[in-house]
């Protein structure tokens, strides 16, 4: 007769291990090359561990070899999203070191361009976010209106992304007759696209379940690890640019600095949302009020800094974007160092994402709108 | 504060430390031993509290290894240029300040990795873009004969 | 380039040489159908390192439709992939990791340099030490499209190249065509 024994299986008798897997570098959620090594236990991330440089290009060090407008083109090819942004960082550096002052028309056009800068990179991040969370309409309706700015950048600078339209002392060259009524057009047309945005995703229940609560970011941490952006505001870090140290034409306008203190997903992803009409309520202050002028100060052929160390900050789609040179007086920068905003947001990632599962990593990448040249330079 | 009452104050606080007065921001330059108990004093300290470092740079100069770090304080605006030298050359070796700014965890580990200049104390000093065995690229004295087209 | 005449292939023609009364014959050469079939689903991998790969999503979006010549699935796996657009810089120590994806792609698969670093270095050419100047040193590419980034018209037209190069490829006949590529 056998005896029948009874076997109790308790979990801490049954061996388990972590894995490490790899979101390796090609892959379509990490908006880039980005290898990150993740070690989980089933579902639940324990530690992110991010490998960067498979983008490198070794622009630091291209830039000492360049003159100062020459290494302006390749400040657009590190975060493309917002090239405009970048290449004015370099040209403010150059004018403020030389004690250049711009006409007020530059001021306004550098402005207004900045501002539909960031609404295309946002539009950009929207239709991301969407996409990696499963939703497909959104990348089509995203990319749709993105369509209509990119066409007035091609028509007033020439290059739909890259524009490279500021050179030290001003504009290369003056707007199109048609700019000012194509962005009064656009604005008035993409008032009413803002509202079908939160129709699809911002109101939608499979959506908030997948981001609410996820991916906090304290303001301690977020202070501490040098997040900027609206990754940082929505912790309640104040670190907009714009407003503690403004340049270009942003003290002529009224605009409100959003601030949350929830500190997850959905708040950033909220935020941005927020920061797409601010930034149409800066385009319509400056676009009907462009003085007469200018396009460009007359500089030197060569532009030769005086010795010294500058650093210029501006504010970009994704954080503070600064720019450090150090001069030796000659036609060639000693040394260039760019404070690109994605390398430090990107090191907080552990820190947001540890504890969650693998699918809401994916959810606070996004949020956090990385753009991998920007980190790799 | 505006940059001469920082000034003021700096000195009173940090007697053995360079202050002058840039072209943008103060500037302090402290030597390599005195790093990380001057970081620390920074963002404790009530009337100063940088705590937010934005910048972190290594810079080759001829005869010595400057590291730069560009500093801020959230709640009272305003900002600080703190630099530390290290003349060697050959091996060079600073204290982090990663246990005081977190995010200087990785600009140090880029810092190594593009200029070779080793951080104390900091417990995962791996290279960051590129791999083991390339040189130091950001140096002055690098060369590459296969990889740099030279114009 | 072995080609008869110019008007052996347009990009578009049907492979159809005949076809009887009711269309329940069709005469065609068997390459042709099968070139047809291959160049209009051609399924890309979603492969891009910098700005040229926002250029190839405005691709894929609803203005300049990639979905008319068959190419919106695109893969994230490459064993389903049978063409990779490189879009974006390559640099050494990413060209081991495209090597690999290439590697995995089964035959036959096409690869497409697309804008100026993927075709020879780009911007990056003068004075870069970390990117490779050139995806064609890394793996063997069939179509270069310059451009910085290329405009999504141009990308368009380097795929109708792309597929008039497929069409002129023979399987079944007994003398190859000489100086005709092959996969």
């Amino acid at each position: 007769m056998s005896e029948t024994k009874e076997i109790i299986i308790s979990s801490d008798k049954i061996h388990t291990d972590e894995y490490l897997v790899n979101m390796g570098p090609q892959h379509p959620s990490t908006h880039g090359v980005l290898r990150l090594l993740v070690r989980l236990e089933g579902e639940i991330v324990h530690h992110i561990q991010p490998h960067v440089g498979y983008i490198h290009s070794g622009i630091e060090k291209m830039c000492e070899a360049l003159t100062y407008p020459q290494f302006i083109h390749l400040t657009d090819r590190m975060d493309y999203l917002s090239a405009h942004m970048n290449n004015e960082a370099v040209c403010l550096l150059v004018e403020d070191a030389l004690q250049v002052e711009v006409p007020e028309r530059v001021k306004y056009i550098r402005t207004i361009m900045d501002e539909l800068s960031r609404l295309a990179s946002h539009q950009l991040w929207w239709c991301v976010m969407g996409m990696d969370l499963g939703a497909l309409t959104t990348f089509f309706y995203g990319l749709r209106d993105r369509e209509h700015i990119l066409d007035i950048f091609e028509e007033t600078c020439g290059a739909r992304m890259t524009v490279n339209y500021n050179v030290p002392g001003g504009l290369m060259f003056d707007i199109h007759p048609n700019f000012q009524k194509r962005v009064k057009d656009f604005i008035k047309e993409f008032r009413t696209k803002l509202p079908e945005y939160d129709r699809l995703l911002t109101g939608n229940v499979i959506f908030r379940q997948r981001t609410d609560e996820i991916g906090y970011l304290s303001l301690e941490d977020a202070i501490a690890w040098g997040v900027t952006g609206p990754s940082g505001r929505g912790s309640g870090f104040s670190c907009d640019v714009r407003k503690h140290n403004p340049y270009s034409a942003y003290p002529l306008v009224q605009f409100e600095e959003k601030l949350a203190t929830k500190g997850d997903t959905f708040t950033r992803y909220q935020l941005r949302m927020e920061e797409m009409h601010e930034s149409l309520h800066i385009i319509e202050q400056l676009i009907d009020n462009i003085p007469e002028g200018d396009y460009a100060v007359k500089m030197k052929g060569v532009v030769k800094l005086p010795e010294g160390e500058f650093y210029k900050r501006v504010e970009t789609a994704r954080g503070e974007f600064g720019v450090y040179v150090v001069s030796d007086g000659k036609k060639n920068p000693y040394r260039v160092k760019f404070r690109s905003p994605g390398f430090s947001n990107l090191f907080a990632l552990n820190k947001m994402a540890a504890g969650h599962k693998i699918a809401d990593l994916v959810a606070i990448m996004s949020t956090l709108d990385l753009v991998i040249p920007d980190i790799d330079r | 504060m505006t940059n001469e009452e920082l000034q003021a104050c700096l000195t009173g606080e940090f007697p053995k430390a360079e202050i002058t007065l840039g072209k943008q921001y103060v500037e302090m330059v402290v030597q390599a031993e005195d790093l990380h108990e001057t970081s620390a004093k920074l963002k404790a300290l009530p009337v100063l509290s940088f705590d937010y470092l934005f910048c972190l740079t290594g810079v080759d100069y001829p005869e010595k290894m400057q590291i730069v770090y560009h500093l801020e304080s959230v709640k009272h605006r305003h900002t600080l240029v703190l630099k530390t030298n290290t003349a060697d050359r050959v091996d060079p070796k600073v204290d982090t300040v990663s246990d005081v700014w977190q995010t200087a965890k990785y600009h140090e580990r880029e810092v190594y990795d593009l200029l070779g200049v080793k951080f104390n104390n900091h417990n995962d000093l791996r290279r960051l873009f590129l791999d083991d065995t390339w040189g130091f690229p950001l140096r002055k004295d690098y060369k590459d004969e296969v990889r740099i087209v030279e114009r | 380039m072995g080609v008869k005449s110019k008007k052996e292939f347009e990009a578009n023609d049907y492979p159809i040489l005949a076809e009887y009364e009711g269309g329940s014959i069709v005469l065609a050469k068997l390459d042709d159908l099968i070139n047809w079939s291959r160049a209009n689903s051609l399924w890309p991998l979603t492969f891009g390192t910098r700005c040229c790969a926002i250029e190839f999503m405005a691709v894929g979006a609803s203005r300049h439709d990639m979905s008319r010549f068959g190419m919106e699935v695109a893969r994230a796996t490459p064993r389903q992939a049978d063409l990779i657009i490189i879009s974006g810089t390559i640099n050494y120590k990413m060209a081991p990791v495209l090597r690999r994806l290439y590697d995995q792609i089964a035959d036959p698969k096409y690869v497409v340099a697309m804008g100026g670093c993927a075709v020879s270095g780009g911007p990056f050419f003068y004075n870069s030490y970390a990117v490779v100047k050139g995806a064609d040193h890394v793996i063997p590419v069939d179509v270069y499209i310059p451009g910085c980034p290329p405009r999504p018209e141009a990308l368009l037209y380097g795929m109708l190249q792309l597929h008039k190069k497929i069409k002129r490829q023979r399987y079944f006949s007994r003398k190859q065509q000489k100086n005709t590529p092959q996969p």
